[in-house]
């Protein structure tokens, strides 16, 4: 048997999600454990810029309840209702709760914390812009992560810095009883027992060739979870950012284009006037994405591989590129090679966000059918932050509302856990063979000969998704990349590792995060087609169920947890009935408490979109607002590069 | 640490929270850490234990980087990889 230690709780994942859970239970003076693959204050929530969303009405006039309205929106009426509304209305207490915890807001003039508009924000149920994302400057992922980590150390959790989760132990039962890990350091596994285990591991948008994500958001929960027998959830959602550096992924914030920027495709065509011939390169996220997708597939992408389109902004002058994008300037030098005073710079959609993953409630426990129900929680297994599907984000995440997921149902998850382990207070017998389980996992690398190389069936794979499963899908390019993603699966059995050691085996953390990443990859709408020719979305704003149809997948896919209302009447909504006209009542909240809403006329399809191109599945959905507003950001008359 | 830093480990130390810092990084120590002279090294094994946003700052010369790092951080801002 492997060395073991055993805690009350073990948390695995040391983003914002981790952090704010395991600071709940050693609140409680419970012993708490927390695994993180990397030092906990470099996890990927150090990223997010633009800030955290709650209706603090600092700057505008505002309240929880059109913060709950535009969330419900923005998911496209897919998300959990009551979930949106318990994150919309716990937002200020949460942000008041991190202001007392130290975390340096920036600040107004009359001292309250600052406030900043993005897109999707309105007031009054879809009017003007609201303005209300909290920011400590450009960097308040990584004031929260730094703010909650030392709240951590003072409150004794114990911290496993470099440490990799293999997998859950789960009994016969169902019960999940801690899980088995890797010291990075020593190669060694050991085994981390526990009554309540917690996921926070983060997305996995490292699944696409070009993503905005940091090379450890491999999805690692996402693997573990189906490896355990539990299924995932909406897999199909992911957002895409329109324009990122090919390859490598940094994004070109749409500030450049507000700056005015263009984008011209291979034949120097300013092609946006096609798609969108008012708002032009200004358009919403999804539309740019979209545009720029069907800009590459009917061949007049621009490079050697026809996988990109130009940004221009030489007309700007070297004066004003210099004195307002130099952020942008110098990403574009670094990683395209290109000097934006000269050259354009190539762009393409990347994966931004995952608005799939763990099913999970409002509570932070693991939901699935597991016995009789259809959503029973699975006990002693929690999941938070971006690795669960609460689903509070829907088919979309509004920018700032993802840190606000975290600290919220970081917090919930830990008070439900609290409230488990007292109902729970005897620990269970650990069935071994599950450990042998993983640890044969393990040996099987350790032993691993073949052809076959680790970042060779990566890259493969993040080619299909990238085009099949991007921002342009079609029934049959869905099909086509399973059966390619297949066969990639079926040859990762002969890749083996290119070194062999085991202090600080780089290749072979990677091996597993790719198992990881392979492990959920079929989790797209080729499961659920929508009608094929027709419009998916006969105007934008409704519930676009088509794309919800339960279809045979390869692995469980999770249907439930949605608001009845919504999903009565799924089947005949896909096919174009059930679906309520403009100024018709659309019952959008709980009927007991924010009743209905007019379905409002200023909701109109994105120009372009109109001739039902029959595949486009909403990747970013920001089309809300037809042309949402995305005010450049300034710092000292500079644009900087702020991303939600 | 003691010594020459472990490579396996820096390259567990260059996976950050910032893509751009993953992509730098990883760019500077496939082309380049070895050829450098022990001292820049060891300088770059200590940048590894900055703070993320300290790196980001430094390499994209929003920020100049405290003395010690000056080199390094040139290095890491003027490899590429080979045509
Ligand atoms: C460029 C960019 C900007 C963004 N800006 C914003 C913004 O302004 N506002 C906003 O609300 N959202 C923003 N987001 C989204 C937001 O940053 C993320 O969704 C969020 O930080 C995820 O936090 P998390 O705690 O779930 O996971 P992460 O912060 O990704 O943490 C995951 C943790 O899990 C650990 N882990 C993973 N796998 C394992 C394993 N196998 N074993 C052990 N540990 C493991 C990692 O070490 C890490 O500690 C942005 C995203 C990007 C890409």
């Amino acid at each position: 048997m492997i060395p073991k230690r055993t805690f009350d709780a073990v948390i695995i994942g040391g983003g914002g999600a981790g952090l704010r859970a395991a600071l709940q239970l050693s609140q409680a003076n419970l012993k708490v454990a927390l695994l993180s693959k990397v030092f906990p204050t470099r996890s990927h929530t150090v990223s997010a810029q633009g800030g955290i969303t709650a209706a603090l009405a600092n700057v505008s006039e505002d309240n929880w309840h059109w913060h709950m309205y535009d969330t419900v929106k923005g998911s496209d009426y897919l998300g959990d209702q009551d979930a949106i509304e318990f994150m919309c209305r716990n937002a200020l207490p949460a942000v008041y709760e991190l202001e007392h915890m130290g975390l340096p807001f920036s600040r107004l003039d009359n001292g309250k914390i600052y406030q900043r508009p993005f897109g999707g924000q309105s007031k009054n149920y879809g009017g003007e812009q609201a303005i209300r994302t909290c920011a400590a400057a450009d960097r308040t992922g990584h004031a929260l992560l730094h703010t909650l980590y030392q709240r951590n150390i003072a409150a004794r959790t114990q911290f496993f810095d470099e440490f990799f989760a293999l997998d859950l132990v789960r009994d016969e039962e169902g019960y999940v009883l801690g899980v088995v890990a890797l010291e990075i350091e020593t190669g060694e596994p050991c085994l981390f027992e526990s009554r309540a285990t917690l996921l926070a591991t983060g997305g996995a948008c490292r699944i696409f060739r070009h993503s905005t994500n940091a090379h450890i958001n491999t999805g690692d929960g996402l693997g573990m979870v189906l490896r355990a027998g539990l299924p995932l959830e909406d897999m199909e959602f992911w957002q895409f950012h329109p324009t990122g550096i090919p390859e490598v992924g940094s994004l070109i914030s749409e500030g450049v284009r507000g700056e005015g920027g263009y984008l011209v495709n291979k034949d120097g065509e300013k092609f946006m006037k096609r798609y969108a011939p008012n708002a032009l390169d200004l358009a919403s996220r999804d539309v740019v994405a979209r545009s720029i997708a069907q800009e590459i597939r009917a061949g007049r992408g621009c490079g050697e591989h026809g996988d990109y389109v130009h940004l221009k902004i030489e007309h700007l002058g070297a004066e004003k590129i210099k004195a307002r994008l130099p952020g942008i300037r110098e990403l574009s030098m670094q990683f395209a090679g290109a000097d934006p005073i000269t050259d354009p710079i190539p762009v393409t959609p990347t994966a931004h966000y995952m608005m799939g993953g763990i099913p999970s409630n409002m509570h932070g426990q693991v939901v699935a059918p597991v016995r009789t129900g259809p959503e029973e929680a699975v006990p002693g297994l929690y999941a938070v932050g971006e690795c669960a599907c609460v689903s509070v984000h829907g088919a979309n995440r509004l920018g700032g509302n993802s840190l606000l997921d975290l600290v919220v149902f970081g917090r919930a998850a830990g008070q439900h856990m609290i409230e488990y382990l007292r109902e729970n207070p005897f620990p269970r017998t650990l069935p071994e063979e599950q450990v042998d389980k993983a640890l044969a996992r393990l040996a099987r690398w350790e032993k691993s000969k073949g052809s076959e190389t680790v970042a060779g069936l990566r890259v493969e794979m993040q080619k299909i998704m990238q085009d099949h499963c991007g921002v342009y899908r079609t029934e049959a390019l869905l099909k086509e990349g399973l059966e390619l993603l297949d066969k990639v699966e079926a040859r990762l059995p002969d890749a083996a590792l290119s070194d062999q050691s085991k202090m600080f085996n780089t290749a072979r953390l990677e091996a597993l995060e790719l198992e990881n990443l392979t492990g959920h990859r079929p989790g797209y709408p080729g499961f659920r087609p929508g009608p094929h020719g027709k419009p998916r979305r006969p105007y934008p704003g409704r519930p676009s169920q088509a794309g919800r149809r339960p279809v045979a997948a390869p692995y469980p896919v999770f249907q439930g947890k949605r608001h009845p209302g919504l999903q009565a009447g799924a089947a005949e909504a896909a096919d174009g009935g059930d679906l309520p006209a403009e100024g018709e009542d659309l019952l959008m909240m709980n009927p007991d408490r924010i009743v209905s809403i007019r379905v409002p006329p200023f909701v109109k399809p994105p120009s372009g979109d109109e001739g039902g191109q029959g595949g486009f599945f909403h990747a970013p959905v920001w089309q809300l607002l037809s042309n949402p507003p995305q005010p450049p950001f300034t710092k000292g008359g500079r644009t900087v590069r702020v991303q939600s | 640490m003691d010594g020459q830093p472990n490579p396996s480990r820096l390259r567990w130390l260059c996976r950050r929270g910032m893509l751009e810092l993953d992509a730098w990084l990883a760019r500077f120590l496939d082309v380049r850490y070895s050829q450098l002279p022990a001292d820049q090294q060891t300088a770059f094994a200590r940048l590894l234990d900055q703070d993320d946003m300290a790196l980001f700052d430094w390499f994209t010369g929003e920020q100049e980087p405290p003395a010690e790092f000056r080199v390094v951080v040139d290095e890491i801002r003027t490899t590429r990889y080979p045509r």
